[in-house]
């Protein structure tokens, strides 16, 4: 288990190799990988900005990702979350889960992508090619995607 | 009947910007109990406040980096921080 905040990118395939070096008790890996978006609704995007609250960012990670570890039989995860101003195309955040079988693999991963979006303390600011600046809104259907881990994990 | 302490306030996102401030230090008044109470008597601290507390229903808060609720009692607290909802990810 890791988290790590960081203004620099990461290397997927690095990061998995690393997760996955000298076993062989792993049979499935997932990762998810989010990036910066160049366009909404016909717009242009600049560059985004994430903000975030170190210290509680760290901690809310490492909560999400124990909670992931006690409902899944996972071998091995790490979460990757990008800050600081960010252009189009450029990685913001990267989940990695490991398990002996694909299924726990997937489903962590969604859990913790799902938790992490209505959690942890991140915030982005969008900069659009009109000149104009706006802090993204949270989405309703984050805390939607989120509920439904309350309910079943199957 | 407590000994009045010196707290740590921060901010983040369109809060910290509209307040002008990433965090402070400062004593709360002893009237204040809960989380409620504070975003309400933030409000009130001049004109930069009252427009980044103009609506508390969007705010949420952690005490002592711990995602807090409205009614949550201020008690103890030594560090208390104020931001939009978040969205990261």
């Amino acid at each position: 288990m890791a988290v790590r905040v960081q203004t620099q990118d990461f290397d997927i395939a690095a990061e998995i190799a690393a997760l996955t070096a000298d076993r062989t008790d792993i049979g499935a890996v997932v990762t998810f990988t989010g990036l910066v978006r160049g366009t909404a609704a016909g717009r242009d995007l600049v560059s985004m900005t994430l903000e975030h609250y170190p210290g509680m960012t760290e901690a809310e990670l490492e909560a999400v990702e124990a909670e992931a570890h006690a409902r899944w039989p996972l071998q091995a995860s790490l979460i990757v979350h990008r800050v600081g101003e960010l252009q189009p195309g450029a990685n913001i955040v990267l989940v990695i889960t490991a398990s002996p079988h694909r299924h726990a693999a997937f489903q962590a991963a969604e859990f913790l992508m799902d938790y992490l979006k209505t959690r942890a303390p991140f915030w982005k600011k969008e900069k659009w090619a009109d000149g104009q600046t706006a802090w993204v809104d949270a989405r309703e259907t984050d805390a939607t995607a989120v509920e439904r881990w309350t309910r079943s994990t199957s | 009947m407590t000994v009045a302490t010196e707290i740590t306030l921060r901010y983040f996102a369109w809060i910290r910007e509209k307040t002008g401030r990433a965090e402070e230090r400062l004593t709360l008044p002893p009237t204040l109990q809960t989380v409620a109470d504070l975003l309400a008597w933030q409000a009130t601290r001049g004109p930069e406040f009252a427009d980044a507390f103009a609506k508390p229903g969007v705010i949420r808060a952690a005490i002592d980096q711990r995602h807090v609720k409205p009614a949550s009692p201020l008690a103890g607290a030594r560090e208390i921080a104020f931001f939009p909802p978040v969205t990261g990810g």
